[in-house]
């Protein structure tokens, strides 16, 4: 009997919880735990509808946000974008009622997930500062915009209209949101503006201006007039999806056959697969989806895990893609000029749990960037900067990982966070993040997306190693050649003037020096065309004949231009120049020129060489093996190396000369013994 | 029309070094002709590179050398120097001219890329000449600084002056207060030791003991000569005492600080310097004893003292590897410095008075070395 009421008291308490006791009791996992978090994330869901709409809605955006401060630790909040708009009737519910939007169901890469956001950030707002939130929206073709003063009934869940009206707005179409909150504005790392920047990064087709509650305007200009393409919903892939889910969509399902519920409710999987994957599992084929026992529920998820299905469908995915990384990290990185901008590298999709996902990185290195603190880190998932909880991020464990050493950074022990003048981004899209908590900081740390971001990382990392190896490389060479250019003719001019005789040939002596073939190049932009020079110096003690390879952006290349012409050209900017025979310490070119490119889009071809002994030579790569080469390479010709003689370098015997070497203390010891 | 010109003593003296110059370019040059990376081999000059020369009684450069190749950037740049560095001497021979070490560090700056980045380089490069056409630096026309060491005692000796006058002085009753100040040049033509009653020369390493001594009379009342080294003592200080020890038989003592960087300056004196390996015969002095202070000094006249600092342990032990300091006594000395951590100026004696280190100190430490006053 007494337990019995306790728990009929238990029940009317729980049915008596609002939305905005949860609201209070889960602040922290929505994101709205601290004043300063609450501003960045009232911002970051207005920022992420406005652009998910944008999207969906092939609209290049251009997004205005400004923060204008009313009182010590009060706030006006106005994002404005121009999207689609809302028509009158959803406006409403979509920014006066939790857990209300059109993506909660939907397997696709979108920013927003749950449709808690902006509702939420709506109800912060009301909850601090008692004032209720200004929705302006406007559809195309509509004479005038649905303006609403929206509050949340806390208890019902429900939107409370306070006002609205009908208002004249010049946009074509677009929305508005006002909200007036408590916060704290900041600058650093974890600030609004940092979330602009890094939102910036990897929306390179956004504009995006913000006036800081100072009054200063920073924009951010659209680097890319591309949108990314438009991602499809898909069904869930069956491998790696969970035994109570399976059984879930089997209830739920209309077919009437489990052959039928596998093809129409998963995706990639055709008949022969469901047959296989029904046979192996011990299923009946005719099996109504509603009679699955647990049993064969379980034995179908182990044949899914062994055979091979193929891989989900990632057009719902929308990858950032490699051109554009490196256009989003040179925008933001503004004035400071790196040294390197590693080619990023976008994963192949894979798959966790019945999800696709897809895992990005880039790295920038050198340069102006800061050099003794630890790198910085860029972490994106669908497209949103994450700035808090780094810590606990599947993204920063992956980075903890790799042995950065070998790529050239610093890192001690070979684990943690390297340290060095570099930025890493990362991006990982999926059409379902598994992010530790509501708020979306921080990745769950699921082992196969860790590993997936471990590999794109090492992958970009060996590109950052090979530049370093080409760095010290190059620095040795670009000394040897300052010696043989420079120096050595000086030695020459002078040692010949005190024996007074004619200056001597130094051929065989700078080939000496140097037995190399140096590739150098030379861009120079002019009249909004590339000119590409290639330098062939040959410092070796013979002539040499080889094939030089470039990649090259084919659309942008002026076929006329060069010279000479090259003997291969592939659509897909693949450049194979036969070279002439280059006599001995002379030099070979080949130019070419590209139009229709910023001054800052090129910098750098990718070089190879074939038909020479690719050890010998600096500034290019060998061929690599699926160039496909259509034509008969030339025989490569051997370089001898001379055995260097080991000698002791009477310029690097580091041993103190002096005797008297110690800082000077007085008594006059600092009297050198040179007198 | 053909006459065979006598050579003046002054052109023998001038064609030597230009021979030897000459040569130096004609093995770049011969090198660079024959399509070889141009390089000169020159002995190391490091501690691990000194032998004892028994015959002479001093420690000198050995076999070992290294090689500056036009291979490597610095290589090259020195070598493109020592082409600038022999050109210039040679100009300076012909029109009988010389300059200061620190001139020729400034006549660099219109070498081009050829300037020296320090004067340690082009001092250093001197010293290879030096080692490489075996002519002294004086041969190469090439002067220091006047370094101002001093000396005070009963020798007589002549010096030509720059007029080509030579005057007679006595370095106890024609100086002042601070003494004879000992020329850049000793060498004969422009010293002649005449004579002395003195019996031993005091090397002294700081001037304000060498003051003190002199303050004190002691150059009479020991009947000595005070020659002050003003730290490290300059190639003609050391030249100097070894000519007073050569010529006139005074036995050499050093009287300095109680530190690892005075038992350099007692071993440049006595074996030779690593620096000047190449001339120590000419400048070292090998029965130069050494006096103190001593790490036993320390603590029998419990001396005030300073903590060793990381430089000065450095120093030790790099002294324990060092050939020079391979006997008993000095493997004794270094090992109980390390030891004790203490150093001691020679100033400490002051401790106990302004006379001690004249009535107390040295006497009794003379007399352990067989010296009475």
């Amino acid at each position: 009997m007494a337990s019995t009421s306790i728990a009929q008291k238990l029940a009317k308490k729980q049915k008596e919880i609002s939305v905005s006791e949860f609201f209070e009791r889960n602040k922290h996992i929505l994101g709205f735990d601290s004043l300063t978090r609450a501003m960045i994330t009232s911002v970051k869901e207005a920022m992420d509808n406005s652009l998910d709409v944008c999207e969906e809605a092939e609209i290049l955006p251009e997004i205005f946000v400004q923060i204008k401060k009313i009182s010590t630790d009060e706030f006006r909040l106005t994002i404005e974008d121009n999207g689609p708009g809302i028509v009158k009737k959803q406006v409403p519910h979509i920014f006066g009622r939790l857990l209300y939007g059109s993506r909660f169901h939907s397997l696709r890469q979108t920013r927003g997930q749950q449709g808690l956001g902006i509702s939420a950030a709506v109800m912060y707002a009301q909850l601090t500062t008692g004032r209720p939130s200004i929705i302006r929206s406007k559809v195309k073709n509509k004479d005038v915009a649905y303006q609403v003063e929206l509050m949340l009934d806390t208890k019902r869940n429900r939107p409370k209209v306070v006002r609205d009206d009908f208002v004249v707005w010049e946009k074509e179409s677009g929305t508005r949101i006002e909200m007036q909150l408590r916060g704290r504005y900041v600058m650093g790392k974890q600030s609004v503006l940092e979330y602009l920047k890094g939102t910036a990064i990897v929306n390179p087709h956004a504009r995006i201006v913000y006036k800081d509650p100072f009054g200063t305007q920073y924009l951010f200009e659209r680097a890319s007039e591309i949108l990314p393409p438009k991602t499809e919903e898909i069904k869930p892939h069956p491998q790696g999806i969970e035994l109570g889910t399976l059984l879930k969509m089997a209830k739920a399902t209309g077919s009437y056959k489990m052959t039928a519920f596998l093809q129409k409710e998963f995706s990639r999987i055709s008949s022969r697969v469901a047959i296989e994957i029904l046979t192996k599992a011990d299923v009946p084929l005719e099996r109504h989806p509603k009679r699955l026992t647990l049993d064969e529920a379980k034995r179908i998820l182990e044949v899914v895990k062994k055979i091979k299905i193929m891989a989900p469908p990632t057009d719902c995915l929308s990858p950032i893609g490699e051109r554009l990384i490196k256009k989003g990290l040179k925008n933001v990185l503004g004035g400071l000029k790196p040294e390197f901008y590693c080619p990023p590298v976008t994963r192949e999709p894979n798959v966790y749990t019945g999800n696709p996902f897809q895992v990005e990185v880039g790295i920038v290195y050198g340069g102006q960037l800061p050099q003794d603190k630890p790198i910085e880190i860029l972490r994106y998932a669908n497209r949103i900067p994450l700035l808090y909880q780094q810590g606990a991020c599947a993204m920063t464990a992956a980075v903890e990982k790799v042995d950065w050493r070998r790529y050239g950074l610093e890192q001690r022990g070979g684990h943690g966070i390297p340290f060095g003048p570099a930025i890493i981004l990362i991006h990982f899209a999926s059409s379902k993040v598994p992010y530790t908590s509501e708020s979306k900081e921080a990745v769950a740390k699921i082992p196969k997306i860790e590993i997936e971001i471990e590999k794109a990382l090492r992958v970009c990392g060996r590109k950052l190693g090979s530049h370093m190896k080409r760095k010290v490389k190059k620095a040795k060479t670009r000394e040897k050649f300052d010696i043989v250019q420079k120096i050595l003719p000086e030695i020459a001019q002078k040692s010949s003037k005190i024996v007074d005789r004619k200056v001597p040939d130094l051929r065989k002596t700078i080939t000496k020096i140097m037995n190399v073939v140096w590739i150098d190049e030379e861009v120079v932009f002019e009249k909004r065309r590339h000119k590409v020079t290639l330098k062939v110096y040959n410092y070796t003690p013979k002539g040499q004949k080889f094939n030089l390879h470039g990649i090259v952006p084919y659309e942008n290349l002026d076929l006329d231009s060069c010279d000479p012409k090259p003997k291969e050209i592939k659509e897909d900017g693949k450049i194979t120049w036969e070279l002439k025979r280059i006599p001995t310490t002379e030099i070979g070119t080949a130019t070419f020129e590209l139009f229709g490119m910023d001054e800052d889009e090129y910098d750098e071809t990718e070089l190879y060489v074939s038909g020479i002994n690719p050890t010998s030579v600096v500034g290019a790569e060998p061929l690599p093996g699926d160039w496909d080469l259509k034509m008969r390479p030339p025989t490569i010709e051997e370089i001898i190396e001379e055995e260097p003689e080991e000698e002791l370098d009477y310029d690097e015997v580091e041993e103190e000369l002096d005797d008297e070497s110690h800082e000077a203390d007085g008594t006059g010891r600092e009297a050198s013994e040179a007198g | 029309m053909t006459k065979v010109m006598k050579l003046t003593e002054l052109e023998e003296r001038h064609q030597r070094p230009v021979e030897k110059l000459h040569e130096l370019a004609e093995e770049i040059y011969d090198q660079l002709d024959k399509g070889q990376i141009p390089n000169m081999k020159i002995p190391i000059r490091a501690k691990s590179n000194i032998r004892f020369v028994a015959s002479k009684g001093v420690w000198k450069y050995g076999a070992t050398k290294g090689i500056r190749s036009a291979k490597k950037l610095r290589g090259a740049y020195m070598l493109l120097r020592t082409m600038y560095m022999l050109d210039f001497i040679r100009e300076m021979i012909k029109s009988d001219k010389s300059s200061t070490l620190r001139e020729m560090y400034y006549i660099s700056e219109g070498w081009d890329m050829a300037k020296f980045s320090s004067q340690d380089e082009s001092n250093n490069l001197a010293e290879d000449l030096e080692i490489l056409t075996e002519c002294m630096r004086e041969d190469l026309k090439l002067r220091p600084e006047e370094d101002g060491a001093r000396v005070m005692g009963n020798v007589t000796l002549r010096e030509r002056n720059r007029k080509g006058q030579k005057k007679k002085i006595n370095c106890r009753d024609d100086v002042g207060d601070s003494g004879y100040g000992i020329p850049y040049n000793v060498e004969e033509d422009k010293i002649e030791l005449l004579s002395t009653d003195a019996k031993f020369v005091i090397a002294i390493e700081t001037g304000g003991m060498f003051d003190r001594l002199v303050e004190n009379g002691f150059d009479e009342d020991a009947n000595c000569v005070l020659v002050h080294l003003k730290g490290q003592p300059a190639r003609s200080t050391r030249r100097f005492m070894k000519r007073l020890n050569k010529e006139l038989n005074l036995p050499i003592v050093v009287f300095v600080d109680g530190d690892p960087w005075s038992f350099r300056i007692f071993a440049s004196i006595a074996y030779g310097a690593i620096k000047t390996a190449h001339i120590s015969e000419y400048l070292a002095t090998p029965t130069a004893q050494y006096l103190g202070i001593t790490s036993s000094d320390i603590l029998n006249y419990d001396l005030p003292t300073d903590k060793l600092n990381s430089s000065d342990i450095r120093a030790l032990e790099s002294e324990l590897t060092d050939p020079r300091f391979k006997d008993r006594f000095w493997k004794d000395e270094i090992e109980t410095m390390l030891k004790i951590k203490k150093k001691a100026e020679q100033q400490a004696l002051a401790k106990y008075g302004l006379d001690y280190v004249t009535d107390t100190y040295l006497p009794e430490k003379l007399s352990e070395i067989g010296i009475n006053i």
